[in-house]
């Protein structure tokens, strides 16, 4: 038996465990899946937590519900990978052969990473939303907060689903709204990017958003330290901004076992080949989603979409024909703006956010770089479509390449 | 794109005045773009600028965590010696690219 591994059980590695277990042949391939932990978080919801549209019970559900008959699932943390030996090193001493490797260990938040983050105020008066656990202490928090300064910060790229903080303060600007209590709470959003977002248009669009709601913009701060007795967070350059409560989108860092195995960069993102999703020294190592250092959004959608690029290279690659198949780092986001309303941006490594409808083109039902209800409706369905199609790695009706129809120049 | 004559030599930049062919850079140059982003260069600057080139012609990405940890500079050294924005300094003065940001 040849043996395909996957490293890692979340969005990504589950999507590749549906489909490759539907593509090679049981009698011919055993397929196995590690992850350290049996339960599966639909992060994209963890976002809602904090305003109380969501509750825990809302974004959990096992991993074994997700995977399909004739994988073996073994829950156990990973120790390292040694590539030259086609072998990885389970925990516990297990040593793994593989003939292909798929590497979707993700990344994880480290506010460790940053002086005085994790202080007496952390989960008090500090937190994150990227956590599960942050995120139900912060909706505890809120219930009973009488407001103050509210300054959101992204500590340093890459970090995962880049417009969740957006999202993050335009849901805070309509919570305290609808409390009656929006005069009492100074939102500030703090960040290492010369402004509201990466890219010319969605950086204006998004930038006038944050003006309309009132929302202050510090842009250029790389965040050196938190102040915990004097409430302040204070960058390399020495500004200081004060707060009441900070909402930290903490340093992004790939698994440790990356770095043990010399796989990644300086935050142990595996090194991978843009276009093919190639580790790039090793051509039987295949990595996907937020675990490559690919330059694109770390986010579920670009997982989606690599899965059918990482799909059709990986038979190439057994069948001992060239690889075909070539990533465009395609992203597609939905951005709740707040009210019941939304809007989407849809890009790749070449062409950034554009105006127009999607998916058809003139038609949509969404709006590109738009505020309507529909794309807000798009996002809660998304929830549903997650846990049934996504996972189970089916087919949506969306190209997994990005399509210029629809987009205005 | 454009040519502008620093240090006597005429060199391609972009828009935003960073050089286009990292080949045309000398320590000259250097000292002149520097002047113009209100550094005044030393041994310590020239060290951090050799890192800075020697990773980009590695074809690696440059971030302020990686300068961090080169074992030259510390983070907080890096933003004393290219004040407000050093990544953006640094590179403009180094003759490489600007880093982008792909989020």
């Amino acid at each position: 038996m040849k043996k395909l591994l996957i490293l890692g059980a979340g969005t990504a590695g589950t999507m590749m465990a549906n489909k490759m277990r539907k593509t090679l042949s049981r009698t011919e391939w055993d397929i196995t899946i590690v992850d350290q932990f049996k339960t599966h978080y639909y992060q994209p919801g963890f976002l809602f937590i904090p305003f109380g549209i969501y509750k825990k019970s809302d974004v959990v559900k096992p991993k074994n519900d997700f995977f399909p008959v004739g994988v073996n699932v073994i829950f156990s943390e990973i120790d390292k990978i040694e590539p030259n030996d086609n072998r990885v090193i389970l925990a516990d001493g297990v040593s793994l052969k593989y003939d292909y490797l798929l590497i979707a260990t993700g990344t994880r938040t480290a506010p460790e990473e940053t002086e005085g983050l994790k202080g007496k105020l952390w989960y008090k008066e500090i937190f994150d939303f990227y956590t599960i656990d942050g995120a139900v202490a912060l909706a505890d928090f809120f219930k009973t907060w009488k407001g103050g300064k509210l300054v959101v910060n992204i500590t340093e790229l890459p970090y995962k689903c880049p417009v969740a903080p957006l999202e993050f303060v335009f849901f805070a600007d309509a919570f305290f709204t609808e409390r009656g209590m929006r005069d009492k709470v100074e939102i500030t959003y703090v960040t290492p990017l010369p402004g509201a977002f990466t890219k010319p248009r969605a950086t204006k669009m998004l930038g006038e958003l944050l003006e309309q709601k009132n929302i202050n913009i510090v842009p250029d701060f790389n965040i050196s330290e938190v102040d915990n007795d004097n409430k302040k967070i204070i960058d390399f350059g020495g500004t200081e901004i004060p707060f009441d409560c900070l909402v930290t989108i903490p340093t992004n860092l790939g698994a440790d076992c990356i770095e043990t195995s010399g796989l990644g960069d300086d935050m142990n993102f595996v090194k991978t080949d843009k276009y093919t999703l190639q580790q790039v020294d090793y051509n039987n190592i295949y990595v996907i989603g937020d675990a490559a250092n690919i330059p694109t959004s770390k986010a579920g959608s670009v997982a989606h979409f690599a899965a059918e690029i990482v799909e059709e290279n990986l038979l190439c690659a057994i069948e001992g024909r060239e690889l075909t198949a070539n990533f465009d780092g395609h992203a597609n986001c939905y951005i709740e703006t707040g009210y019941g309303k939304g809007t989407l941006i849809d890009f790749n490594y070449d062409t950034e956010p554009l105006p127009g409808s999607f998916p058809f083109p003139g038609l949509g039902p969404f709006g590109l770089l738009k505020v309507t209800r529909t794309n807000h409706y798009g996002k809660l369905l998304f929830r549903w479509i997650y846990w049934h199609i996504l996972l189970k790695g089916k087919d949506m009706p969306i190209e997994s390449e990005m399509q210029m129809a629809g987009k205005k120049l | 794109m454009s040519i502008k004559t620093i240090a006597g030599v005429d060199i391609n930049v972009n828009d935003e005045g960073y050089m286009e062919d990292a080949s045309q850079w000398t320590k000259e140059i250097a000292k002149e773009i520097a002047k113009e982003e209100g550094v005044e260069l030393s041994d310590k600057h020239f060290e951090v600028i050799e890192f800075v080139r020697g990773k980009v012609a590695a074809g690696e990405g440059l971030t302020i965590r990686g300068i961090g940890k080169s074992g030259v500079v510390n983070a907080k050294e890096f933003y004393a010696l290219f004040p407000g924005a050093p990544l953006k300094k640094a590179t403009k003065i180094s003759g490489v690219p600007k880093p982008t940001s792909c989020i």
